[in-house]
């Protein structure tokens, strides 16, 4: 068996020179989940704009010309698919996970660099392809992000000419991306950790990413299964999910085939996305804690634990989405019952979150700050999931704005209030400069506030019965003229912070070139990605010599150590008393 | 959908399985110093080999839930009264037999390398190639066949499933096909045996793995 210590040969020979290689054909992990992060933002920007349109129209109704209903549709589709796949997938795994993996566990690069920048430029393929549907004829779909069938590819249906057929090409391109980047993921966690990184020394940032790339592999297929078969549905006349019916006064060619199937397909990758979302966002929420309040990680293990039992049992919980489509009592029960179950390890994530800043020496850096606004809004969005599981309250609920409340609160919000915290957070490694603190500040603020000024009151318009989806909520009896007041308010605050992340982007971009010059270890962390000679790390990260790892990623505040942390990489532990002699 | 769930439960539960052993109930936090198991303490940089072999197993775990889906959806889709199954042509058993043959090609170049002798090495990576691409034609002329017999690909849901999966199959078959490629230009090429070890016994294993996959696909045919 040829044993070669390829990462050092790497090191060697692969040193990019030109601008090209270095920059756009690149092979480094750090350059490609630059790229992966620019793309996701760029992307996601755009479905931010999505989204103001859309309370443009909810706001005032029909006082802007250039929003028909067939554009307000293909404004809900676009936004919900970007940002749930497009941005939040591609930016915590192929932007964050690319960037954290290979530093955090001491490699050079990842184990497969061709593979890892083919995926990057698969997954640029993809988000092209979404953007074209914009120009084609009759535009992009607006099927709904869910895409269920028989509606998503009916005549009726905005951008059932071009547009469906390039969503379900997109979906299926990215997830051709997904796989191969979260192939090289997984292989180089389990075999390219550096000397002495047991697993269970990893930081929990790694752990999330891991165990959110295992359900993206076993769940992005039910996604392809679906998109596949709804492709073929809708260009060869297959009859998959498409039964007998009635069309515009004329009898289609299909018969027999199952909406329901489809919605099935699904949801068995739709609610595991959920986890891919927020698993990364556990991890990475984990170490912001951790660093910023100075303590170690409060039950380290159990964190762990949490994260493979939610990981197991987002697999059985996929039909809580169904419970208006009919079932059989018994199987509501089962949902319900395995649904409300995820509970437990969420909760003790968030017990851990919260015990861990118990006493801590908190400081209140920006990164600390969207952290702890995460846990906020986690909890929140997580409690009203608790109604939602329920099939006796969901069914009244379903379909109103309490379920856009919760879920915008518990996987819109929560992760990009982390992403936010964790590009704060890495942004010195990255570039070698620190954002602007004041800015930030600012920026969390506005936006924390601002959100809970959109989503809160979505619950009570919810509970009042208003529908999601619709267009207009005009000349509708039992919505009293308030609601629309309500919704004025909403979409105040919507726009509100929408721009305010103008104050974000700003401070990237002015602090990338006028940015105080970045310490390499400015926060004072442990793990391995804060050891690295140079700042920003060079190409093969870590000079000549790979490091070694003597401790887990936690040691902050030892008691007897001369500093208030002891780096993963370092042997003797500084004067710190031994903790082995402790019972 | 009880198929796919069984599947992923038990993948779950492998991988969890997998996590205890690798020391999950270790306390990171009481051990300090380098070689705290005793398999890390030689660990330097890792085998590209080994990374490759990893990487291919967990590809073929997600084929293989790529395919139970389809399975799991044929099931559902079985039962909704339009089902009128095709007749099974025979000639799926002799396009059986062309994998079955391209697999034991592959398992003698494997063979090959184990006893660093090369034209067993060349014999068997070059046939192995040659018998899947003859299985693909053969596959393509069964659909050219049951086209001119009357069954198209949206006539009924069994003809829709059933070009739809040996489609997808011969799909993954023509990828294996892109990585033998280089692998057989090399071996033209005169590239030494031992360089070829990784290709030669990834796609052996992918081979199998295909075979496999295929008597899987075909048992559901003839079943239905």
């Amino acid at each position: 068996m040829e044993q070669v210590a390829i990462a050092d040969e790497v090191y060697e020979h692969h040193e990019p020179k030109s601008f090209v290689t270095r920059y756009i054909w690149s092979q480094d992990h750090k350059v490609i989940a630059v790229q992966y992060g620019l793309t996701a933002i760029a992307v996601g920007l755009v479905a931010l704009v999505l989204s103001g349109m859309m309370r443009l129209q909810l706001g005032f109704p029909h006082s802007f010309s250039f929003i028909s209903p067939s554009a307000y549709y293909q404004f809900v589709t676009m936004h919900g698919m970007i940002m749930v796949i497009y941005l939040l997938t591609a930016l915590l795994l192929g932007g964050f996970g690319n960037y954290l993996i290979p530093l955090m566990i001491g490699a050079r690069d990842m184990v497969f660099p061709y593979l890892n920048m083919l995926s990057y430029w698969v997954y640029l393929l993809s988000v092209v392809v979404l953007m074209a549907s914009f120009f084609v004829p009759g535009g992009s779909t607006g099927a709904g992000w869910t895409l269920y069938p028989p509606q998503a590819i009916l005549p009726g249906t905005p951008g059932t000419d071009w547009g469906i057929i390039l969503m379900l090409v997109s979906l299926g391109i990215f997830i051709v991306a997904f796989t191969m980047g979260g192939l090289n993921y997984v292989t180089t966690v389990l075999q390219a950790r550096t000397r002495g990184m047991t697993l269970m020394r990893m930081p929990l940032t790694v752990w999330g990413i891991f165990v959110a790339t295992i359900l993206g592999l076993l769940a992005f297929p039910a996604l392809f299964v679906s998109a596949l078969m709804m492709l073929l549905d809708h260009t060869l006349g297959t009859s998959f999910f498409m039964p007998a019916l009635l069309s515009q006064g004329e009898i289609l060619d299909h018969e027999g085939g199952s909406p329901i199937l489809f919605q099935h397909l699904f949801w068995f990758f739709g609610h595991p996305e959920v986890y891919i979302v927020a698993l990364p966002a556990f991890g990475i929420v984990s170490d912001l804690i951790s660093v910023h309040a100075r303590k170690n990680i409060f039950g380290y293990r159990m964190m762990v634990w949490a994260l493979l039992a939610i990981g197991v049992l987002s697999f059985v919980v996929w039909a809580h989405h169904m419970y208006v489509s009919g079932m059989h009592p018994y199987f509501g029960f089962f949902f319900a019952a395995t649904t409300l179950l995820i509970a437990v390890p969420t909760a003790i994530k968030v017990y851990n979150w919260v015990l861990t800043l118990w006493r801590g020496d908190i400081h209140l850096t920006v990164p600390m700050l969207f952290a702890i606004g995460f846990i906020f809004t986690f909890v929140n969005g997580g409690l009203t999931g608790l109604f939602l599981g329920n099939v006796v309250v969901d069914l009244p609920l379903s379909d109103t704005y309490f379920v856009v409340g919760h879920f915008h609160m518990v996987m819109g919000v929560s992760p990009i209030l982390v992403l936010f915290g964790a590009i704060y957070h890495w942004f010195p490694k990255i570039t070698g400069r620190m954002l602007d603190e004041t800015l930030g500040k600012w920026h969390f603020w506005l936006t924390f506030l601002g959100t809970y000024a959109i989503y809160l009151p979505m619950h009570y318009l919810g509970i009042l019965g208003i529908p999601r989806r619709y267009y207009a909520n005009l000349s509708t009896d039992f919505i009293p003229a308030s609601a629309q007041d309500m919704n004025v308010g909403i979409t105040i605050a919507a726009l509100f912070v929408a721009v305010v992340q103008i104050l974000f982007l700003v401070n990237l971009v002015r602090s990338l070139r006028r940015g105080k010059k970045a310490d390499p270890n400015p926060w004072r962390a442990t793990s391995l990605e804060w050891q690295t000679p140079e700042t920003p790390p060079a190409h093969g990260n870590w000079g000549p010599q790979l490091p070694v790892v003597y401790r887990w990623a936690y040691d902050y505040s030892v008691p007897g150590a001369s500093r208030d942390f002891i780096p993963q990489n370092e042997p003797d532990g500084d004067g710190a008393e031994s903790r082995e002699a402790q019972p | 959908m009880n198929i796919i769930v069984l599947f992923m439960v038990s993948v779950m539960a492998i991988f969890v399985w997998w996590m205890i052993l690798q020391r999950v109930t270790a306390k990171p936090w009481l051990e300090q110093g380098v070689a705290i198991d005793p398999r890390e303490a030689t660990a330097t940089g890792y085998s590209s080999y080994v990374a490759g072999k990893l990487a291919l197993w967990v590809f073929m775990v997600v084929i293989t839930s790529l395919f139970l889906l389809f399975v799991t959806a044929y099931h559902m889709r079985m039962h909704l009264g339009d089902w009128h199954p095709l007749p099974d042509p025979g000639a799926l058993w002799f396009n059986t037999a062309l994998l079955a043959a391209a697999s034991i090609a592959l398992q003698v170049a494997r063979r090959g390398i184990k006893q660093r002798r090369a034209s067993l090495v060349r014999a068997g990576y070059l046939g192995g190639g040659i018998l899947a691409l003859a299985f693909l034609a053969a596959q393509l002329w069964v659909w050219q066949q049951l086209g001119e017999a009357g069954y198209r690909v949206a006539g009924n849901p069994a003809n829709s499933f059933f070009y739809l999966l040996t489609g997808l199959h011969g799909a993954h078959l023509l990828g294996g096909l892109l990585v033998w490629s280089v692998g057989a230009v090399r071996l033209l090429g005169g590239a030494p045996l031992g360089s070829l070890r990784l290709n030669v016994e990834s796609c052996s294993v992918y081979w199998h793995y295909l075979l496999l996959l295929w008597l899987g696909l075909f048992a559901l045919l003839l079943h239905t």
